[in-house]
């Protein structure tokens, strides 16, 4: 137990408790610098709600705002567009919406409140890219299935117009729709939930 | 005054400080008698240089902070402020800029030559992994210094990058918050970012290329023969194919400094964009969180990768293979089994691996430049598969190889 008069198994002891009180007390002291780093009080108070009117919005444009430093889209789709979203179903990953990419009230064919109005972050789900808006086909440079969509110049991920991603494109998710309500025909609110009635 | 006199028997004021501060002997030890192989040639050149481009980038980053906020709101306006109110602001800029390109070319060309030469093998395996985490350093500190000026490669490039980490189950989208201080890259991410290009990653950075050259020190320089010099030594224990670095290699790489900078100084002054390959045209318009640019490529020297990350057609995957190709070059210490170490002595299939491994390298890089079509995804996912293999295949092909024996003495 002991050599020289010295207590080994104290020493040890004394040695593993320190160390490990030390690394309690070092791991408290690194929280305060890596929680410092999560967005601030005043970040998350600009992630507030904002209001669009889209009264002005003729049929086949695209409006864009900016909820949370994120490109809003909001889409006047024609009867057409609406047609070709049935046809474009065979060449999509998730064409009836299963992964939770939109509030419940949008998980429908057209992946909107109001079949006519698309209202959609503008991110591709790949890598936070704003992908471009491209209602016209066929389109030389993107393939025979193209019936109007969103492109992603980035890594080439392509979505229809109901932000429904295709097979084969590095985007693995549709493009998410953010939570909104309509306060009248014409004016949505992005970032806040229908009131439930 | 009682202290034991310093071996070095120096006097004066070296010996007043030879007495206390081992200056003399780190002189010898790491300049004037190191002995390094005699037979050097033209790829022994970018170790040094990569040096000089490190110094060049220390000074001319700290006078660029002298003038540079860190700010979304006043980013872009004070590098455009630097380039056409501070005196000689633009020089010091585009030696800044030009510099982060050339250390990326004398580090890829300072690595290939490890790869010709073996010389990572076998008591080097420690210097070869230190210079990877110089690189993946260097990588980093790239990519945090091309976001600070703001403009639309900036933004774009940042939110691409970090999204990199979305790619990560379950904890993927809270991280990337997490990383960006904000709910997509702002004016928090920017200024860390910035925290990170001038002091953390600079501080790794100098440390590591200490621990690279203490322990190239340790053990002694490869050569292109791939042949120990310290197996043969005479009697006073020098290796007799050993010569001093200072003043041989010394004023080889003085040399080799002032061609150097006749080609680097002339970018420098005349093309310091390069036709947007150093300097991106899209990052002269400053940062549109609602618009991203047409085309979105990094700066050339990250372009292989971004081409690997594009063949994947899955997010989790396609990062997994970009990071793997980087990560993968720390082990190539133990995928290597050739009983030599040097291409001059090793066989046809490893020269064949290695020519399709350099083809792929680039092909990719130039791939990554290039607006994705369907043909050229088919190609990166061609090129990267064969970048995989060159590693992955090595333990088997490296051992079946015919080589030819080394020679006892470096060859001349």
């Amino acid at each position: 137990m002991s050599s020289n008069g010295v207590d080994v198994g104290k020493r040890r002891f004394l040695t593993l408790t320190g160390v490990a009180a030390g690394g309690v007390g070092a791991a408290a002291a690194a929280w305060p610098f890596l929680a410092s780093l999560a967005p601030s009080e005043r970040a998350k108070a600009l992630g507030a709600p904002v209001t669009v009117d889209i009264s002005k919005l003729q049929e086949g444009q695209l409006l864009i705002t900016t909820w949370r430093g994120s490109p809003v889209w909001i889409v006047r789709r024609s009867t057409e567009m609406l047609n070709n979203l049935k046809a474009v179903d065979s060449h999509l990953r998730d064409p009836e919406s299963q992964e939770e990419q939109q509030p419940l009230y949008a998980q429908n064919e057209f992946r909107s409140v109001n079949p006519e109005i698309l209202v959609m972050i503008g991110r591709c789900t790949h890598l936070g890219c704003s992908p471009s808006y491209r209602p016209d086909y066929p389109a030389e440079d993107l393939g025979a299935d193209w019936k109007g969509g969103f492109f992603c110049p980035c890594h080439g991920s392509k979505f229809d117009l109901a932000g429904r991603v295709y097979k084969g494109v590095p985007a693995p998710l549709n493009m998410p729709v953010p939570p909104h309500r309509y306060e009248g025909d014409t004016t949505i609110v992005v970032g806040e939930d229908p009131e439930v009635a | 005054m009682g202290i034991v006199a310093n071996p070095h028997k120096t006097t004066g004021v070296l010996g007043w400080i030879d007495d206390r501060f081992p200056l003399t002997k780190m002189w010898k030890d790491h300049v004037s008698e190191y002995y390094a192989p005699k037979n050097f040639n033209f790829w022994y050149y970018f170790g040094s240089l990569a040096l000089l481009v490190l110094v060049n980038q220390l000074l001319t980053g700290i006078f660029l902070t002298m003038h540079y906020k860190p700010s979304a709101d006043l980013a872009f306006g004070s590098v455009e402020y630097i380039m056409r109110d501070v005196p000689w602001g633009d020089l010091i800029r585009y030696l800044h800029s030009t510099g982060a390109s050339a250390f990326f070319i004398v580090v890829y060309l300072h690595m290939y030559r490890g790869l010709l030469y073996g010389s990572y093998r076998k008591p080097r395996e420690l210097i070869w992994v230190f210079g990877c985490l110089i690189y993946l350093a260097l990588m980093a500190e790239g990519f945090f210094g091309y976001v600070l000026p703001w403009g639309q490669m900036s933004y774009w490039g940042a939110q691409v990058i970090i999204s990199l980490f979305g790619a990560i189950p379950v904890v993927g989208e809270d991280l990337v918050i997490w990383i960006q201080g904000d709910f997509v890259p702002s004016d928090a991410t920017l200024n860390r970012i910035f925290a990170l290009h001038v002091i953390a990653i600079p501080f790794v950075l100098v440390g590591l290329v200490v621990a690279h050259l203490l322990a190239l020190h340790e053990v002694g320089s490869n050569n292109p023969d791939g042949v120990e010099i310290k197996k043969d030594k005479d009697e006073n224990g020098v290796p007799k194919d050993g010569i001093p670095f200072h003043p041989y290699y010394t004023v080889k790489d003085l040399f080799g400094v002032s061609v150097f900078l006749a080609i680097f100084l002339t970018i420098v002054f005349f093309l310091p964009e390069v036709g947007g390959l150093f300097l991106e045209k899209p990052n002269f318009q400053e940062a549109n969180p609602a618009v991203t640019p047409e085309h979105i490529a990094p700066v050339w020297y990250f372009t292989p990768f971004y081409a690997m990350l594009r063949a994947v057609p899955d997010k989790l995957f396609g990062v997994i293979t970009m990071f793997g190709a980087v990560l993968i070059l720390f082990v190539l210490p133990w995928l290597d089994r050739s009983p030599v170490k040097s291409i001059r002595y090793k066989g046809p299939i490893f020269k064949i691996a290695l020519a399709l491994f350099t083809v792929s390298f680039v092909v990719l890089g130039w791939l990554g430049l290039q607006a994705p079509t369907e043909g050229k995804t088919l190609a990166a996912q061609v090129f990267t598969v064969i970048y995989f293999l060159f590693f992955l295949l090595m333990p088997i092909y490296s051992k079946m190889d015919k080589t030819k024996p080394e020679p006892a003495r470096v060859t001349s």
